[in-house]
């Protein structure tokens, strides 16, 4: 037995209470129901015991003494009184000091109606004040960020806020100033707190002192209604509530899910939802004339589609996007497109993503046991850039568990502090490095960084227990060398597991349903055959398809007919911009399917209205292969109409019929079709203890069926009352009320040598030159997409892109104090900022991704090798 | 009347030269070091100083023998002389240092080789600025001679020294505070459990936190042997102890008396000492220790000056203080100007100190100018309540550290011992003694 | 600009050499910041932060906890009048309010030509010299209200420059040697000698065991 497994028994109150070490006493009260008021305590924060809510009576040597129940941990035999007259008097005290200063402003509080200080002072609380001074007074609101908002009056100094910036977002950008009674919360001077995690302070704030700006004065609690559901703002699969006033959301919350988010959202994920209500919704569907746009109606659009693919060829109809649907809506689309129509040239990715094979055929790891490894190699390029909340958890585990990071990169990430050791390459040679990680002579030129320490660190550790994160970090580099860098990894360190960095939405689920080349729904191969599918798909594509690049490149040569946009902002997110430009104007029909207009819906011939987050039930798929659900809260916006009835209409107008009248008949044919899924029921999906949902292959999963724990009982009442109401309404996806019960998985797979499905990399490579420097172009959260663009708040938050340069190029350009730069490669020209980076190989300079602005993807072509520019001080 | 007073730390108070190495040395100075790192083991040192009964003299009065005995096993560990006084009325380790900088070298040697530390920090008051300037040039002088660094006076024994000057604020008094301080944070008391110094101190390692007056008695325990030092004092008091004697007597100042042998009378009284109140002026209270200890009336002049002895009647001798006012002083005003202090002192990391110590001191100058109301006691005495319950003494405390429960002090046992006082402030709408 | 300048940045690294943790230098290179510019600018803040590991924010939250780190410009110099009890009962409160009369301004001010910023301090432990006042924290007491105004005359006329430096310098001496044995070596030498005492304390228990049992 292990010290955790050891149970201990106290008395709270004259009753016995089983515990473990280590288990701080208010959490054991708790857990027998008696719940000691608190307002500094946070379980997923460290301990402080300022506030002094929480004293209550611990029998010690000297007698009973008030001791803070949420700073001592439990001890066999220990005696506990927490209603005694001397404690309540304690509580009341440090209540009634808390008040004094409080400016009582609640009818004018964001917080007023879901506040832990209102709340626990009319439960416990005086009913009139004995403080006839002056109270204290401090200007109130200031705006600490573009999102948050500090009221110094409300505050009552619990370190909550200040506890999460320092220790586990690790940006202390907030502290207290001053002393005693003028301590106060405070940003420095012309240093906001720009976190990408702020939001979470006002999530956790026990009074109204943080709040968020989006949400300002925009609701009462007792007005909303709430959802739970799963962010598909990036892949991680953040657990959040859906919180609604009047058709219109107005706040996400982020819920405790044990697994993935463990309380947290990134602020990129909790202010997104503005997007839903933004200007740019499309309202219906509508033709691109020459004249302009057309409004349209459902019928002559689909109509117009129909007859466009019934006189094309099945290889030349493509497919693009699908990321961020549902998977109900993926698998629609794919049996369309590949079980009608019979083109295999669909893909999710936009070519910033790996080989679906790597994700689909490797072994998969969860976020925990990334976390649990015993070794963690990232070739993800900044997971904070990219799944923000996947930073946190890896941060976490390598500050507090002294997880051990083997950091293999092109420059300095924000990880690299938590590293053991930092490797850094030249573009393009990734997988020499790996190859001298396992003993392959290196050339020095191409690397830098501790190799003798990075192979000791590999061979002292078990390689099954090594687990793997990968991801493309070079938007301007062919994604053939990270991927045999990262099978490389995989197949050398037999046994380790594969942890996918794939960061669009439901990515990972579209691998999984086979919205990419070559696969089909369930991680199978399309030349594997497959029988299920056989017996309910119409028919299967002759052979493999084509990726988005090689779409729009077949495109140019003309031999695209009808290219399906969906959810694809190509012309904004398409690292090749010019690319996609030229493409699409040379394919005759370009059907956009979208919630919001953007850069690409003008190329469409025609445009179809989505329904958008939160407007339709569904599940969704995140890194680890965890499928949960999507809650729906709002009615759909206009005409819009959820993806999966697009595509079950358009096969009724092109003759066919998919089979499905509701998410129900879908999640039941993927359940057929796809061992992968199999036994994962609807009803297990909905049940309430599934709701940070369920890895598959279900016997992957460690996620056992259990009630969640209410995390932080005094936090805004949304989170807890959720699980307390059940599950969304069963319209559709989700049932009401099943047998939760998760049948055994059948799911097996001969794991192949993943180098093997790989092409091999003839590219001629280059190492540094003087003054032609390799490109690398990484992605950044707030770009210039249509997510943050759409979302007012998020908008301003989007600064110009930089670049950084190694010291030595910062001198051979000749740049001294202003780095403004002119950077010209594949025939365009960029000036942007630039800054050095001495972790950046000499010969190399990295810039920041602009999205939508389009400017830094004129820089690059990657067909054949690594993109060059040259440089001159502006 | 007493002996003739035996001085052991301020015996070469009155000599300039004694701030230079070769006044220091010349007066006898590093012969307790050299003793020691030269002719004992750690052990033997730290037997001298257990057999020695050194209480602290910061305040608590916890044996430094004892409290070096609960340092935790480590490789590391640190020691760490809090200079940092700032009690009210408390100037004994100011004169120390600012009169005899080697002896608190020497003595924070001593003890460094006691306890084996990885280095010594001596954290001296920030606005201690000639106090630091002395005992910085004693620190360089000793690098020179060899009492500090590499192999000390050719023992294999080596050691750093590094003085760190505060910033202002008296909780860094407070030894977790000291050391968060010392760590470049800002001073918030750490709780205890865990945070026992001697268990997880400094950088989380075991640390020693001794006071200065404590260490500057090292070079004579050593030197003299134990006994020597047992021989003066009596009951677990031994030694001398530095007494800082203020307000209103005719002679302030620093008076090192011999423990546990002499009374409040005869330090405030003697002719060598306090010399007495001012011409027609009674002795309307004293305050013995520092504002954080109750006070004590007339009736009390005979307590003998030993840390049993003033705990026995209810207060303590805490660090070495003696306040002394007569019957020309407002005794609300007294205890307002001491709430004050402890408000603005505050560090503010807990609830009942932060917004109750502001609270009491509102209420306490509300009364005192004038706009008080009767029932302002019996508020003032529950909020009392509700930062020490049971308004006890010794406290016991809803707060962190013991600042806390110092706040509640003067208040309550001003309200005890004065209500009337009070009272005619409240009736008459103002202080009697404006 | 308020950075350090290359003198004092020397003095700046020398400062943090002396500590295990780099954050523990703060305070220090806040009185090194002070003593180059009279107090704490912001950039000296953002500099200190650099130089410790910390965040700007961290530099300005231990820095405001304490009374002697301005972060906001004061005069040449800084008068702090004790009004605490010892003092207080001696006529700490009538000299503070004599200073202001002087001086002109009210307490925390600063005079407008600059020379002076008045406080009110807690207690100072110059008490036996009631009531005590310091300038820059070099002390005078006791101090009559006539004695109060030779103070400041002095001072105005530049009579105590040798006593009295500019704020913001805490010391005129500086430590002349830097950590002479590095922290490892010594961490090494504390095991054996532990090992050692370890030897001689059971060696000698045994001895007093055999004692006892004979």
């Amino acid at each position: 037995m292990t010290d955790s497994e050891k149970k201990l028994k106290l008395t709270v109150n004259g009753k016995e209470v089983e515990s473990a070490p280590g288990e701080m006493l208010i959490a054991a009260a708790e857990k027998a129901g008696v719940l000691i008021p608190r307002f500094c305590y946070h379980p997923r924060l460290e301990p402080v015991g300022v506030c002094r809510m929480c004293l209550v009576e611990v029998k010690g040597p000297r007698g009973f003494t008030l001791q803070p129940a949420c700073y001592i941990s439990v001890s066999d035999g220990m005696e506990v009184v927490t209603d005694s007259e001397k404690a309540k008097k304690a509580q009341d005290g440090v209540l009634e000091f808390l008040l004094a200063n409080h400016p009582l402003d609640c009818p004018v509080c964001d917080k007023g109606g879901e506040c832990p200080l209102q709340d626990q002072t009319l439960t416990f609380g005086p009913s009139e004040s004995r403080f006839v001074e002056e109270k204290r007074h401090f200007e109130k609101p200031i705006a600490i960020s573009k999102l948050v908002y500090l009221d110094r009056e409300r505050c009552i100094q619990c370190d909550r806020c200040t506890r999460f910036a320092a220790d586990i977002a690790g940006e202390a950008l907030i502290d207290f100033e001053g002393r005693g009674g003028a301590l106060h919360i405070t940003t420095f001077p012309d240093k906001p707190f720009a976190s990408y995690f702020s939001g979470n302070t006002a999530q956790i704030c026990p009074v109204g002192a943080l709040t968020t700006t989006p949400y300002r004065f925009k609701a009462r609690p007792w007005d909303l209604e709430q959802v739970e559901s799963t962010c598909v703002s990036c892949a991680v699969g953040c657990q959040m509530v859906v919180q609604s006033s009047e058709n219109e959301i107005v706040r996400y919350l982020g819920i405790d899910s044990e697994a993935v988010n463990q309380s947290w959202l990134c602020d990129k994920g909790r202010f997104g939802f503005e997007s839903v209500s933004s200007a740019e919704r499309i309202p219906s569907p509508y033709f691109n004339e020459p004249s302009g746009m057309v409004e349209t109606g459902w019928s002559q659009a689909l109509d117009a589609i129909a007859k466009a693919l019934k006189s094309a060829e099945p290889e030349s109809v493509a497919l693009i996007g699908g990321s961020h649907m549902a998977n109900e809506d993926i698998y629609a689309w794919v049996k369309l497109t590949k079980g009608v129509i019979g083109t295999d040239s669909i893909d999710a990715q936009l070519d910033d993503g790996l080989d679906p094979k790597i994700v689909a055929l490797s072994d998969r790891a969860t976020i925990q046991e990334a976390t649990q490894a015993k070794l963690l190699i990232l070739m993800a390029g900044d997971l904070r850039e990219e799944l923000p909340i996947l930073y946190l958890r890896i941060r976490s585990a390598a500050k507090k568990a002294g997880l051990k990071i083997l950091e293999i990169s092109l420059s300095e990430t924000s990880l690299s502090n938590e590293a053991e050791v930092s490797l850094r390459y030249f573009p393009g040679y990734a997988e020499e490095l790996v190859n001298g990680l396992f003993g392959a002579e290196v050339d020095p030129q191409f690397f830098a960084g501790d190799l003798q320490a990075a192979r000791a660190l590999v061979s002292s550790v078990d390689p099954a227990s090594v687990v793997v994160v990968g991801a493309r970090e070079n938007l301007a580099d062919s994604s053939l060398d990270p991927e045999r860098a990262i099978a490389k990894l995989l197949d050398s360190l037999v046994g380790s597991k594969f942890l996918s960095g794939l960061r669009r939405g439901n990515v990972n689920g579209a691998i999984d349903m086979g919205m990419v080349p070559g696969l089909v729904p369930g991680r199978g191969q399309l030349q594997d055959g497959n029988e299920a599918l056989k017996a309910k798909w119409k028919t299967l594509p002759r052979k493999v398809g084509r990726n988005s690049r090689e779409i729009l490149e077949s495109a140019l040569r003309g031999e695209i007919k009808v290219l399906f946009l969906v959810g694809a902002d190509l012309i904004s997110d398409f690292s090749d911009s010019a690319l996609a430009e030229k493409a699409l104007g040379n394919i005759p029909m370009v059907v956009g399917i979208d919630s919001l207009s953007n850069r690409t819906t003008s190329y469409c011939s025609v445009v179809l209205p989505a329904t958008a987050f939160a407007e339709r039930h569904g599940s969704t798929t995140n890194i680890e292969g965890r499928v949960s659900t999507l809650g729906k809260k709002l009615v759909g916006f206009s005409l819009s109409r959820p993806e999966w009835m697009i595509a079950v209409e358009l096969a009724a107008y092109m003759g066919e019929d998919l089979g499905f009248e509701s998410l129900h008949d879908i999640w039941g044919e993927i359940q057929e079709v796809s061992q992968l899924h199999r036994g994962l029921s609807i009803a297990a999906l909905g049940a309430p203890g599934a709701k940070e949902g369920i890895v598959v292959p279900l016997s992957a999963s460690k996620v056992q069926i259990s009630n969640r724990r209410v995390l932080d009982p005094i936090a805004t009442p949304g989170i807890t009352s959720v699980g307390v109401s059940g599950p969304p309404s069963s319209s559709a996806a989700i049932p009401g009320e099943g047998d939760p019960v998760l049948s055994e998985s059948t799911y097996s797979r001969q794991r192949s040598k993943l180098l093997e499905l790989l092409a091999h990399d003839d590219r001629a490579k280059a190492g540094p030159e003087a003054d032609n420097f390799a490109l690398v172009v990484s992605k950044r959260l707030y770009d210039h997409g249509v997510e943050v663009m759409s979302a007012k708040h998020l908008s301003e938050l989007v600064v110009p892109s930089k670049g950084r340069v190694s010291p030595k190029g910062w001198e051979r350009i000749g740049l001294n104090g202003s780095g403004l730069t002119r950077l010209q490669g594949n025939g365009a020209s960029v000036e942007l900022e630039l800054v050095v980076d001495p972790s950046l190989l000499d010969g190399v300079v990295k810039v920041e991704f602009d999205g939508a602005l389009g400017e830094v993807s004129k820089l690059f072509g990657v067909e054949n090798s690594t993109s060059r520019v040259k440089m001159e001080k502006v | 009347m007493p002996l003739p007073p035996l001085k052991i730390v301020s015996a070469r108070a009155n000599d300039p030269k004694n701030v230079t190495l070769d006044g220091y040395l010349a007066n006898g100075g590093y012969q307790g070091l050299k003793k020691a790192v030269l002719e004992m083991n750690p052990e033997d040192v730290r037997d001298q100083v257990m057999q020695a009964s050194l209480l602290g003299r910061g305040g608590a009065g916890f044996e430094a023998g004892r409290k070096w005995s609960m340092l935790k096993k480590s490789d590391i560990r640190y020691l760490v002389i809090n200079g940092d006084e700032s009690e009210p009325a408390t100037f004994k380790d100011h004169m120390l240092v600012e009169s005899d900088p080697h002896q608190l070298v020497e003595g924070a040697l001593i003890a460094g080789y006691a306890i084996g530390a990885a280095r010594v920090f001596i954290f001296l008051r920030g606005e201690f600025a000639l106090g630091f300037e002395r005992v910085q040039n004693a620190i360089n002088e000793a690098y020179d001679y060899g009492a500090i660094g590499r192999d000390i006076f050719g023992s294999k024994f080596s050691i750093d020294l590094v003085l760190h000057p505060g910033a202002g604020a008296y909780i860094c008094g407070e030894e977790t505070s000291l050391l968060e301080s010392l760590e470049g944070k800002r001073g918030f008391p750490r709780i205890k459990p865990p945070y026992f110094p001697a268990v997880i101190g400094l950088y989380g390692k075991p640390t020693i936190v001794n006071n200065v007056e404590t260490v500057a008695n090292l070079p004579w325990i050593v030197k003299n042997g134990s006994s020597s030092f047992t021989d003066l004092g009596a009951g677990r008091s031994r030694g001398t102890r530095m007494f800082a004697l203020s307000g209103q007597v005719n002679r302030p100042g620093t008076y090192e008396l011999e423990m546990a042998k002499n009374t409040f009378r005869d330090i405030i009284f003697d002719p060598e000492f306090g010399g007495g109140l001012r011409p027609g002026r009674s002795l309307k209270a004293i305050i013995p220790g520092g504002v954080s200890a109750p006070w004590l009336g007339p009736d009390q002049l005979d307590v003998v000056l030993g840390q049993d002895e003033v705990a026995a009647v209810g207060s303590m001798l805490g660090s070495g203080s003696i306040i002394v006012m007569d019957d020309s002083t407002c005794m609300v005003r007294a205890a307002w100007r001491i709430s004050k202090f402890f408000a603005r002192e505050s560090c503010g990391q807990c609830t009942p100190c932060r917004e109750g110590g502001s609270w009491i001191e509102k209420v306490m100058n509300r009364i005192e100018s004038g706009a008080g109301r009767e029932e302002d006691l019996d508020l003032l005495m529950d909020l009392c309540d509700n930062i020490v319950p049971g308004v006890s003494w010794p406290p016991q405390q809803t707060t962190i550290c013991v600042l806390g429960p110092s706040i509640p002090s003067s208040v309550a046992v001003s309200i005890k011992m004065f209500r009337d006082e009070y009272l005619t402030h409240i009736k008459e709408g103002g202080c009697p003694y404006d | 600009m308020s950075r350090f300048t290359k003198e004092m940045e020397t003095r700046a690294f020398e400062l943090l050499a002396l500590y295990p943790e780099k954050r523990s230098a703060t305070i220090p290179l806040c009185h090194l910041a002070q003593e180059q510019n009279g107090y704490l600018t912001e950039e000296s803040m953002v500099q200190i932060a650099d130089l410790v590991g910390t965040t700007p924010a961290e530099v300005l939250g231990a820095a405001s906890f304490y009374d002697m780190l301005h972060t906001e410009p004061v005069g040449k110099y800084v008068v702090g009048v004790c009004t605490n009890i010892a003092c207080l009962l001696q006529g700490g409160e009538e000299l503070l309010g004599h200073a202001e009369e002087k001086l002109g301004i009210a307490t925390g001010a600063t005079t407008d030509d600059g020379m002076f910023t008045l406080e009110d301090m807690e207690c100072i432990a110059h008490c036996d010299h009631a009531p005590a006042l310091q300038v820059n924290y070099r002390f005078f007491g006791p101090l009559t209200n006539d004695g109060f105004d030779a103070l400041v005359d002095d001072l105005s006329a530049g009579k105590l420059e040798s006593e009295v430096p500019p704020h913001g310098t805490l010391s005129r001496v500086q430590r002349k040697h830097p950590i002479a044995v590095p922290l490892e070596e010594i961490v090494r030498h504390r095991r054996d000698s532990d090992a050692k005492e370890g030897e001689r304390l059971a060696a000698k228990a045994a001895t007093e065991a055999k004692e006892g049992s004979n």
